[in-house]
């Protein structure tokens, strides 16, 4: 049976280690840049226009180039500046594309919240305001659940664009679940040329965005109360 | 003394100006009637009573307490502005009833938020919640509404939100209640329910500016009526006075019209 065999043990183990990377890398960009998007999007609206321009050029800058440069760059570049460096071996690289994911995703997330924002009616502000609400009671009270509403929808395509996205920490050598899975190609545990490894990866990837998909299916189930 | 002067306002979107030395007094307990067609100012004049538009020029007094003077820019700062507007409520045209709060809690939300203010807010909190629940359902009765208090918006009737829209406007116990249309988003079925409730509160003394195309309902239910153009005032006086026998020819013509009807 393959499946008990020292082969699939040993690619299996070292898969796991890679996803458990992987994973982690997903849960801190998203734990990062869910909350910083939402900063991010709030000075895409400022009614202060500098702020307002130089958040908007940051989004630009961001969204306009790969992801991977910005890994390599937040990566090199400092050190190579003599500005700061990331310290040494694994936690360096880590807390390096962490930094770039959640800079980069916070970017897109804020776009997403400012359709959200957007898209609720201006009649929901003016009712808050009639009614002596502050503008910041007016946003968690009001606001804050309408747009969550509306923002499932593209969050989840993003969220799952970023399962998939966490590969490209492998750039600067995290050894993710792909890096993992090649490896076995190159030579890893006394392994060479085995192509199976690689293409297994797309279990994992499938069962968690699988996963994914259900929870936030589930979210927008529950925000069905209202319209 | 009158509860309300309104005194020589005047606004301007970018070059159009669309109030022009509006002033007029409301007494405590009348209702108002302003009418006039689409584009002559009398959104733009409820929206500046109740500071969602700032005026250029003029001020607004509200028993005797000058709420808004163009003059004071400090006046215009937005902590400063967030109790005075308390003294008017507004019913909008499109309800604008908050989609994720039930009957119950679109009355009762801004309340809860501004009890929180209070000194006394800690000490009583569950009896001045409490106190505020039962206000809420009182006028929720009061608008026939008993039965609708967990329903969320969208299970409610245009009508039945408009309703459920004035009471939350009464919650906060304004001094003057005004209207923007309020039934312009009805079918003319529900706009009866609407204006019953309307007449309701003007049979109760409320002071109330109401902007409105009901000609009937501003003769009959309305003490004043003011007629606008161009956003100017063309006329006012008694509502029946206005819309029965209109001095102005620019009132007769802009009658006439629904006369035809």
């Amino acid at each position: 049976m393959f499946f008990a065999s020292a082969e699939f043990q040993t690619v299996f183990a070292a898969l796991n280690t890679g996803f458990v990377r992987t994973l982690k890398l997903f849960f801190i960009t998203l734990a990062g840049a869910i909350p910083l998007g939402l900063v991010i999007s709030f000075g895409s609206m400022s009614r202060f226009p500098p702020l307002r321009w130089l958040t908007r050029l940051v989004i630009w800058a961001v969204r306009g180039t790969p992801l991977v440069l910005q890994i390599i760059a937040l990566y090199y570049v400092p050190p190579l500046m003599k500005l700061f460096s990331w310290g040494s071996g694994e936690s360096g690289r880590f807390t390096a594309v962490a930094v770039a994911f959640v800079l980069n995703y916070a970017c897109y997330f804020s776009e997403i919240y400012r359709g959200g924002i957007q898209g609720v009616p201006a009649g929901q502000q003016e009712a808050g305001l009639v009614l002596g609400m502050t503008r910041r009671q007016i946003f968690f009270q009001v606001t804050l659940l309408q747009m969550i509403k509306r923002i499932v929808p593209p969050m989840s395509n993003e969220i799952i664009t970023l399962v998939k996205d966490t590969s490209l920490a492998r750039v600067i050598a995290l050894q993710e679940i792909i890096w993992m899975g090649e490896s076995f190609l190159k030579g890893n545990q006394g392994y060479a040329g085995l192509v199976w490894p690689l293409f297994f990866t797309a279990v994992y990837y499938l069962a968690f965005s699988g996963l994914t998909t259900i929870l936030l299916n589930r979210l927008e189930k529950k925000l069905e109360f209202f319209r | 003394m009158a509860l309300l002067e309104v005194h020589q306002i005047e606004k301007h979107f970018g070059a159009t100006q669309v109030l022009k030395d509006v002033s007029f007094e409301l007494e405590q307990g009348q209702a108002l009637a302003i009418i006039g067609s689409s584009g002559s100012g009398k959104t733009t004049l409820l929206r500046c009573l109740n500071f969602l538009e700032t005026p250029d020029q003029g001020t607004i007094k509200v028993a005797g307490e000058t709420l808004f003077d163009a003059e004071i820019p400090a006046a215009r700062s937005e902590a400063a502005i967030r109790k005075k507007r308390l003294h008017f409520g507004l019913v909008f045209q499109s309800f604008n009833l908050f989609p994720q709060y039930t009957a119950l809690e679109n009355v009762t939300l801004a309340g809860k938020l501004l009890a929180k203010e209070r000194a006394d807010y800690k000490a009583g909190k569950k009896q001045i919640l409490a106190e505020i629940e039962a206000q809420g359902r009182e006028l929720l009765a009061q608008m026939g509404l008993s039965d609708r208090e967990k329903h969320y918006p969208h299970q409610l009737s245009g009508g039945q939100q408009q309703r459920v829209a004035i009471a939350r406007a009464l919650a906060l116990r304004p001094d003057i209640l005004c209207f923007d249309e309020p039934t312009s988003a009805l079918d003319p079925e529900l706009t009866g329910e609407v204006l019953r409730v309307i007449r309701a509160l003007a049979d109760q003394r409320t002071t109330m500016v109401i902007v409105t195309h009901e000609m009937a309902f501003a003769r009959d239910v309305a003490d004043q009526v003011i007629f606008m153009d161009g956003g100017l005032i063309v006329e006012q006086g008694p509502a029946r006075a206005v819309i029965e026998h209109p001095r102005e020819d620019r009132t007769r013509q802009f009658l006439s019209r629904y006369a035809k009807n």
